[in-house]
């Protein structure tokens, strides 16, 4: 098992290289760079031209590459274009926000994904089952940041404004701006309250998706001979269920948690700027509408390694999971 | 095996029917229904192998879940010892499941793939609390495999690491882990090899002897019913159409399907035993969806008194020896029947 991940590692670093190396050309094509961005009549070409050789683009492509690439080997991401910081250090502060809101809302789609799943299952063709699959089906469909909008219009400005709801969320930032002026405990709360709406939008889609997966896989599972062994045996329906069937039938979903978990580090985009979130995906596309080379080659890099751990975990998981899987 | 005629059976079925809808159409409710089991009704006694035989899709099977609620049968009385089994709630059934047990025909698909053997047997033992704290469940689980003929060391196994043969000796010491006085046996060796068949068959009469047994033993091998029953019951479109013990069944057929069922076991030595005529059915078995009207049987069967009223009238299963019943109107008058040879 150890030397399988070792073997899984080693491979993916060309791999990684080789993404950045083709992120890296194709931004190069991009017309225009991050002088373009200082143009105004104020400013004289030979400060434009001065702005350029101090940022190294007045190189050919293939040195930029070349210092980029071994500068980023030793550890090195360059200084930001655009914020005249290290991007090393605009990252380790802005990666912890990202992986908060991804994190909460992976255990959410995933929690409530299976359980809605396996509930249908075991009420095949019941109103239960359709109703569910209708309500399903309609998450799945709508774009995450039109159910953001609306999340923000029912439990924020309706929910304050209009109806006087007693449930209110936030619907921007990570913090109130009297944040620093509360107690611990206050500060906790205010903090998970900010994550609920952007996580629940975020998972409401994805656990549309793992609910329709964990149906179908769970509805194999319950015709199998070995369920009806575990009913003769004269085990309770709950841990029918959740003992045997659902560790059975977790199997195909685990390739969806490979699949979903760098989808989670980029696909963030949209639902970071509805609710003003600062993470990577909004740092990134910023840093792109910048041509902040260093900060999108740095954000692309840590996607593309995120891809590879995604399925490793989920390979490594395979094998926790279904003891007939044997990595040697 | 002696049959042993105790007042009250062990087992006692009466008209069981189980029907599976058959459903369709935008709003789902039931278009028709799947007569798998039509009105069975046996008795089965203590320390007794009954063999159940029949082709594939003649409700066997269903009959056998049934009478364990594996599936819920749609009419019919089912005693096990006396208590109704239809009418159990669901502390009475866990009672049950203690007594009466199964063994599934498919050892590959019957073992939950991700339990080590241990795991499973001690789940059992723990839900019935039998056996007492952890080291006296792994004392008996211990125990169980060396009575299946497996090693102790297989407790740490997966059901993937073992052959056919050894899977189902585990399905075999799962059954027997409550220690049950009747044990279902649903096909439970048409899915091994012939040489492994011997082993898991000498393996079921060894414990039935030991432990006193009883069993409902479903197969359509005639051959391995023949070698395990006491007690035959032929079933054919959901019924039974003769039930016999095995020694008259096998000599004194009664019944035209049972006659041609055992018409169609290969002979050691077909050329000596030429007198037993081989009888051909025409068609094959008709849908259980739509049986045919009066003796479901009627349409293949080569009986040369065959006429209208045995697709008019249905018939009971009627005394036609000692223990011997047959169900078809034609057995009263009994003439000499030409087996069509071929």
């Amino acid at each position: 098992m150890i030397a399988f991940v070792l073997r899984r590692v080693l491979a993916s670093i060309p791999l990684v290289l080789g993404i950045a190396t083709i992120v890296f050309f194709l931004l190069s094509l991009a017309p225009g760079d991050a002088a373009s961005l200082f143009v105004s009549p104020n400013i004289t070409p030979e400060v434009l031209e001065q702005m350029r050789r101090n940022m190294g683009l007045d190189q050919p492509v293939h040195v930029r590459y070349f210092r980029w690439m071994s500068a980023m080997l030793r550890g090195d991401f360059g200084i930001s274009f655009s914020r005249n910081q290290p991007v090393a250090d605009i990252i380790v502060q802005i990666l912890p926000n990202t992986l908060i809101l991804s994190f909460c809302a992976f255990l959410l789609a995933f929690t409530a994904g299976i359980l809605v799943g396996v509930l249908q299952a075991v009420r095949q063709n019941r109103l239960t089952d359709s109703s569910l699959s209708v309500v399903g089906l309609f998450f799945y469909s709508m774009p995450s940041f039109w159910l953001a909008l609306m999340l923000i219009l029912i439990f924020s400005l309706g929910a304050r404004n209009l109806w006087g709801w007693p449930i209110w969320f936030p619907a921007s930032g990570m913090t109130s701006v009297e944040y620093p002026f509360m107690s611990p405990v206050e500060q906790l709360r205010d903090r998970v309250a900010h994550l609920v709406l952007p996580s629940v939008s975020l998972a409401l889609v994805l656990a549309a998706g793992i609910a329709r997966y964990m149906r179908g896989s769970m509805l194999e599972v319950i015709r199998q001979d070995y369920i009806r062994t575990a009913r003769s045996k004269g085990l309770s329906e709950l841990s029918v269920i959740f003992k045997h069937a659902l560790r059975n039938g977790l199997i195909p979903v685990i390739t969806l948690f490979g699949l979903y978990l760098p989808f989670l580090f980029s696909g963030t985009v949209l639902i970071e700027t509805v609710f003003a979130w600062p993470g990577m995906g909004r740092l990134v596309v910023d840093a792109i509408f910048q041509r902040d080379y260093p900060v999108v080659m740095a954000g692309t890099f840590i996607f593309a390694i995120m891809v590879v751990v995604g399925n490793l975990v989920a390979d490594v998981l395979y094998a926790l999971v279904d003891p007939r899987i044997r990595y040697d | 095996m002696v049959i042993q005629t105790e007042p009250a059976p062990l087992l006692s079925v009466r008209n069981l029917r189980k029907y599976f809808p058959i459903t369709g159409g935008i709003l789902p409710r039931a278009r028709a229904f799947v007569k798998a089991v039509d009105g069975v009704s046996f008795d089965l006694h203590r320390g007794e192998t009954l063999g159940l035989v029949g082709e594939s899709g003649c409700g066997k099977s269903t009959t056998g879940k049934a009478i364990l609620r594996l599936i819920e049968a749609t009419e019919g009385e089912i005693y096990f010892d006396g208590t109704d089994v239809r009418a159990m709630g669901s502390s009475a059934l866990r009672r049950l499941r203690r007594r009466a047990q199964v063994i599934f025909q498919d050892p590959f698909a019957s073992l939950n793939p991700r339990m080590t053997v241990g795991q499973m047997l001690d789940e059992v033992l723990k839900v019935h609390k039998l056996a007492g704290d952890r080291s006296g469940r792994r004392q008996r689980i211990r125990e169980l495999l060396d009575t299946v003929g497996l090693l102790v060391e297989s407790e740490d196994r997966y059901p993937h690491e073992f052959s056919g043969g050894q899977r189902q000796r585990i399905g075999i010491a799962r059954a027997l882990s409550v220690e049950p006085d009747f044990i279902v046996c649903d096909e439970p060796v048409s899915a091994l090899d012939v040489s492994v068949q011997a082993q898991v068959i000498n393996l079921l009469s060894d414990l039935q002897e030991r432990l006193g047994l009883t069993y409902l033993f479903i197969a359509h091998d005639l051959a391995v019913v023949e070698h395990v029953s006491d007690r035959v019951a032929v079933m054919y479109l959901g019924r039974i159409v003769e039930t016999a013990p095995v020694r008259s069944l096998y000599t004194e057929p009664k019944h035209p399907y049972t006659r041609a069922l055992l018409s169609a076991v290969p002979r050691p030595e077909p050329r000596r035993d030429h007198r037993h005529g081989r009888i051909v059915l025409e068609g094959d078995v008709p849908s259980p969806v739509s049986p045919p009207s009066g003796c479901p049987f009627h349409p293949r069967c080569w009986h040369p008194l065959k006429d209208d009223a045995c697709s008019r009238v249905t018939p009971p299963l009627e005394s036609v020896g000692e223990n011997h019943a047959a169900a078809c109107i034609k057995l009263s008058r009994d003439v000499e029947l030409p087996p069509k040879t071929g």
